[in-house]
């Protein structure tokens, strides 16, 4: 029997075989030539966990820490395993209520899975997490996790070291090629932002291993594919962090600015912007707030008026005026006209001088310490009609590029972003406003020659222009940074900018020396004498710039000492008056504190008077009153409005006259354990009653 | 000693060792899929709770099952065969009123300890050792279309039961039992127009119904340009190749899509297609639009071929060499779903990479090989009929089992044998092959 068929056995084994090999082709193919499992491979279940490196650390000149790292910590949330949480207790440490809490749950599992950690209230302070440390055991599924932030011990110089914060979408679109991630931080302004790469550091990366939930179980091939965060590296600044704190104190209460460059290095000493802020308020909890707060302020702190404020430079402007004219050949250091107290020589336009005596303006020398419109009103003429151009015009054209030259009117290009070039405006803007090229001439813009006009400039500039003088003809551009941490090739790159010594004019040292022994006049006998610094001969020149808007600006620009000078100064306060009022004792007070370590008595007796000179303008004032007073009404609203609630809550009571005495009626009467809320309402009832107040005054007033 | 000795008298050797080692190979990889780093090895298998200690459990029972049937006569088996069919059948039937529901199919029996029974498994043995006492009575003639439908009821009763229990799979099993009655002498072209409607179904997945017509028309024609010498001779041929033609068109036509859209369920059609690499529209099921009507099931979701996705992904990132033992990611990761039963297959292929895989190929073809080989030997009918069918349920398990994991063929829950975790799939495989070797050890007897 068996005999039948048995050839048939073959065939079944040979489809067995075919089968095997289709088989196997498939693993080949699968295995061998299709590269793309590999990589899903590795998408499905390599979890990359960045570790964050330390940012770099920013020092002063002396080495000082400007800011530096500390642990902050976040609680987060995995929602998935949450059960259990002691909701009511969380919620009364955090201060939230129940709904508040399910809403920021709900969020959570939106934005990163029920399975995946995600921050349930950033940045606690240290007594919230005190508190939480405590009560960690009743809440399964939340923990406290480390992340490092910046603190600033000087609680200064907040506009120029700029903040750091998460990086938006718009951030990433732009940086792609850097490599950031959504919850990455970055600068984003100030020298964080200008210097990123190097403060950031190298991010280090750690493969985990994650199951089909993204759930990690553990390191991934031991970690042999792991890379090391690299620190990031630090800056050292030629910043000088007590005259910075100086110039900030002196500043208050104004509107203004101030930079102090050493004009051997172009390094800056000093930079203020008034009103500024306290750089530890943009990084903890209420940074959020705080900086919505800012953004919104009508005086803006976060607006840097050193790089971004324009004014007119005033008389502040005559040495350069004097300058140009010097290169051109035009002038000489002798050079001296008549002026009985103004000039007329243009007709229609006539220039006042403060001066009408003989001989104030004989020569360079006593026409800068006198500071004597008319001579420099003459003197830009003379480099406006300089036949060598031609006509006026292209004079202006010269005139412009000896301002760029000097550095008005473009970025110096230090290292902040948003630098601003202010303004030396181009022909074609007077084309236009006086109705064509052949329609002006040097008697149209003849204020110009004393720095008024349309031509402005910022601090900076006016202190980089002080830097050339003091250094009798070039510059180094002005920037903070003196030297990167293990500075590499890039760096230097990035850096040498900065150490390139920029020449200006070929003007010779002697008219030079004319220029700044007329600056030095004027602190000796000029418009500048009564601020001295003791054991400093300086130079200086103030400046009263006309300000269309209300009180004259008040500007000073000075250099010290005389000889050899270490530090060139500008500062400029709005509606500060004469430029010898209020800018002058600043710039007088920043060199002395520089320069001398520390302020004499006459000194600090100076500057406590400083300080507590108020020249911020009545607008701004009542802007803030109304903000307060508007959030007063806002506070009193919703007590109106929660002791509704509670009303509703307790049919049973007895319907109050009005909502103020039902408040007031609550605030009194004590209710055991809410002894908290019932402070609450008294303070809310009390700013009612205020805002009431308030009211019926300026009802009377009108 | 002399038991000894009459136990291992004239036992296959060769088969005992490929089955001891493909067991110890299944255990292994079930270890692969539960293992964790930082869990301490030794007491959880001690604690019994991990699949692979079950697994380690079940394999010392079979051991003893084993050596049970080796103790047993042959001539139990050809005399208890249609019994214990019958017993198989009832044991079937009992799951409808006793059954267990697992995974969505009423057809485990629950026993005492926590084990549960299925019996559609332990029928494949009762089945194979009816079809083979049918086959080796002696007046049977299997060239006689009468003997061919009992022979293929014999087999279709349980498959039919399976279906009814939902388990599409082991009711596919049955259709092996053509390899075997092959053998026996059923007509090859039953297995050619089996396999060519294979290829047809196919092909009117992949090609455009018009496209496939065309082509089905031109193969046609370059048929009958090949017969036209035969045809001459006999017009008959000429007919032949048009209705095959009318045929095959009208299947591609009509017949498959409505097996597609009223007989398959919605999940059915989905995995097959998914195999081709096309979304089934679930709207056009019968079924599911029924379903959905009486509200009883979810809305049909977008068909999604994760598990072959994921199945593919762990064996393909095994490269050639594998990722070594215990390294696997995808297998750590749980990413394949039912890696330790239906996906088992998966965690070998990405640990020990092609070369692995081939080796264990291998391993199931010498298995296969060696079992066709003791069939032929065998004198009587029964054996080597019974021989054949267990060559075809390995045959059959193992190949739907891996082309399912490497996307040849759409996802069938069936094992994979010896390897996948499951007590009653390895009892029933250790089963069948020790009945082999019992009544191959007495092969010089002639059993009916």
């Amino acid at each position: 029997m068996s005999v039948f068929n048995q050839s048939r056995g073959r065939v079944i084994q040979i489809i067995i075989g075919a089968v095997f090999i289709v088989m196997t082709a498939q693993l080949i193919n699968l295995q061998i030539f299709s590269s793309q499992y590999k990589l899903a491979a590795e998408n499905n279940a390599i979890y990359r966990k960045i570790i964050y490196p330390d940012r770099g650390i920013i020092f002063d000149r002396k080495k000082r820490a400007l800011l530096e790292n500390t642990i902050s910590f976040d609680l987060v949330v995995t929602p998935a395993e949450s059960k259990g949480t002691d909701t009511a207790t969380l919620c009364a440490i955090l201060g939230i209520d129940t709904s508040e809490y399910k809403k920021r749950m709900l969020d959570a599992i939106f934005k990163n899975t029920r399975v995946r950690p995600s921050i349930f209230e950033p940045l606690l302070t240290p007594d919230l997490y005190a508190k939480l440390t405590e009560n960690m055991y009743k809440f399964p599924g939340f923990v406290l996790s480390e992340r490092s932030v910046r603190t600033y011990p000087f609680n200064t110089a907040a506009q120029l070291l700029g903040y750091i914060a998460e990086v938006d979408t718009a951030y990433l679109r732009k940086n792609k090629h850097l490599g950031y991630e959504m919850g990455d931080y970055a600068g984003m302004s100030g020298l964080e932002k200008t210097y990123e790469s190097v403060l950031m550091g190298q991010r280090g990366i750690k493969r985990f291993i994650r199951d089909n939930k993204s759930r990690i179980q553990g390191p991934y091939e031991n970690g042999i594919f792991d890379t090391i965060p690299v620190a990031g590296r630090n800056l050292y600044t030629s910043i000088d962090v007590e005259v910075q704190q100086l110039a900030e104190q002196l500043l208050q209460n104004k509107i203004g600015s101030a930079v102090a460059i050493n004009p051997q290095t172009g390094g800056i000493i000093s930079m203020v912007s008034s009103p500024t802020y306290n750089p530890n308020v943009l990084t903890g909890n209420a940074r959020r707030k705080n900086w919505g707060r800012m953004v919104m302020d009508t005086a803006k702190p976060m607006y840097n008026r050193a790089i971004k404020g324009q004014y007119p430079p005033g008389s502040t402007f005559k040495p350069l005026g004097a300058l140009v004219a010097l290169d051109q050949g035009l002038i000489t250091s002798d050079y001296g006209i008549g002026c009985s107290g103004g000039y007329g020589a243009c007709g229609g336009v006539y220039v006042r001088c403060e001066h009408g005596n003989a001989g104030h303006a004989a020569n360079l020398r006593l026409a800068l310490a006198n500071s004597c419109n008319s001579y420099f009103s003459d003197v830009f003429r003379k480099a406006l009609d300089n036949k060598k151009w031609g006509n006026p015009n292209q004079g202006y054209l010269k005139w412009k590029e000896y301002m760029n030259a000097f550095g008005l009117g473009r970025r110096l290009e230090v290292d902040l972003p948003s630098e601003d070039k202010a303004n030396i405006p181009d022909t074609s803007v007077y084309n236009r406003f006086f109705g064509g090229a052949r329609r002006w001439n040097s008697c149209s813009v003849l204020t110009l020659g004393i720095g008024q006009d349309k031509m402005t400039a910022t601090p900076l500039q006016m202190a980089n222009l002080m830097c050339i003088i003091a250094n009798k003809g070039y510059y180094y551009p002005p920037h903070f940074v003196d030297s990167i941490e293990s500075e590499s090739t890039a760096d230097t790159v990035l850096m040498n900018k900065y150490r390139t010594k920029h020449t200006v004019t070929n003007i010779s040292d002697r008219d030079y020396q004319a220029v700044n022994d007329g600056m030095h006049d004027v602190t000796v006998y000029g418009t500048a004498s009564h601020i001295k610094i003791p054991g400093v001969e300086y130079c200086a020149k103030t400046g009263t710039a006309q300000n269309p808007h209300g009180k004259n600006h008040s500007l000073f620009v000075a250099f010290a000492p005389k000889d050899n000078p270490r530090i060139a100064v500008a500062v400029v306060v709005e509606n500060g008056g004469y430029g010898s009022v209020a800018a002058g004792p600043i710039a007088g007070l920043i060199i002395e504190k520089f320069l001398n370590d520390t302020l004499s008595t006459a000194g600090k007796a100076t500057a406590e008077r400083i300080t507590k000179m108020d020249l911020v303008p009545q607008a701004i004032k009542n802007w803030y009153t109304r903000k307060d007073a508007e959030r007063a009404a806002r506070l009193a609203k919703l007590a109106l409005e929660e002791a509704a609630e509670k009303e509703e809550a307790e049919p049973n009571r007895e319907a109050p006259k009005n909502n103020t005495e039902a408040i007031l009626e609550q605030g009194s009467k004590p209710v055991g354990n809410k002894k908290d809320s019932t402070e609450k309402y008294k303070i809310k009832a009390a700013l009612l009653i205020s805002e009431s107040k308030k009211k019926k005054m300026e009802g009377r007033r009108q | 000693m002399t038991k000894n000795k009459s136990i291992s008298q004239g036992i296959d050797y060769p088969v005992i060792w490929l089955y001891a080692s493909l067991v110890a190979i299944g255990i292994l990889c079930i270890f692969m899929v539960e293992y964790r780093e930082g869990v301490n090895v030794f007491s959880s298998f001690i604690g019994g709770k991990t699949n692979y200690s079950k697994q380690l459990f079940f394999a010392g029972f079979c051991v003893l099952v084993a050596t049970f049937i080796l103790l047993t006569d042959s001539k139990l088996f050809t005399a208890f065969a249609n019994l214990m069919y019958v017993f198989g059948l009832l044991l079937m039937l009992a799951t409808f009123v006793i059954g267990k529901n697992i995974n969505g199919s009423k057809s485990w029996i629950p026993l005492a300890g926590g084990f549960n029974l299925q019996p559609a498994e332990l029928c494949k043995i009762f089945t194979a050792l009816a079809l083979a006492k049918f086959l080796s009575r002696q007046e049977i003639d299997f060239s006689k279309l009468k003997y061919q439908l009992i022979g293929g009821a014999i087999t279709l009763a349980p498959a039919v039961l399976s279906i009814l229990q939902h388990e599409l799979g082991l009711a596919l099993v049955y259709t092996s039992f053509l390899i075997a009655m092959y053998r026996e002498g059923l007509p090859a072209q039953i297995l050619i127009i089996g396999s060519s409607f294979g290829a047809l179904v196919i092909a009117s997945l992949i090609i455009e119904p018009n496209t496939l017509l065309i082509a089905l028309s031109v193969i046609a024609v370059f048929m009958i340009y090949i017969a036209r010498r035969q045809a001459k001779r006999n017009k008959g041929v000429i007919t032949i190749i048009f209705i095959a033609w009318l045929i095959s068109a009208g299947t591609q036509r009509f017949v498959i899509p409505y097996i597609f859209n009223n007989v398959l369920e919605c999940y059915q059609s989905t995995r097959i297609y998914s195999m081709v690499g096309k979304d089934y529209n679930c709207s056009e099921n019968v079924k599911s639009m029924k379903k959905q009507q009486t509200g009883n099931e979810k809305a049909p979701r977008k068909p999604d071929d994760y598990n072959v996705r994921q199945s593919k992904i762990a064996i393909g990132s095994g490269g050639f060499t594998g990722k070594g033992f215990l390294k696997g990611t995808q297998t750590r990761g749980k990413y394949v779903p039912e890696q330790h039963t239906d996906f088992i297959f998966t965690s070998l292929g990405e640990a020990f990479g092609f070369l692995g895989c081939f080796f264990f190929l291998i391993l199931y073809i010498a298995l296969l090989f060696r079992i066709v080989r003791i069939a032929e030997r065998q004198r009587s009918t029964f054996s080597r009929v019974y021989a054949y069918s267990v060559v075809s349920i390995f045959f059959f398990h193992i190949a739907v089992n891996v082309s399912m994991t490497i996307g040849l063929f759409p996802i069938v829950g069936i094992p994979l044998p010896l390897i996948s975790y499951g007590g009653s799939s390895l009892l029933t495989f250790t089963i069948l092959i020790f009945i082999l070797l019992r009544l191959d050890a007495d092969r010089q007897m002639v059993l009916r």
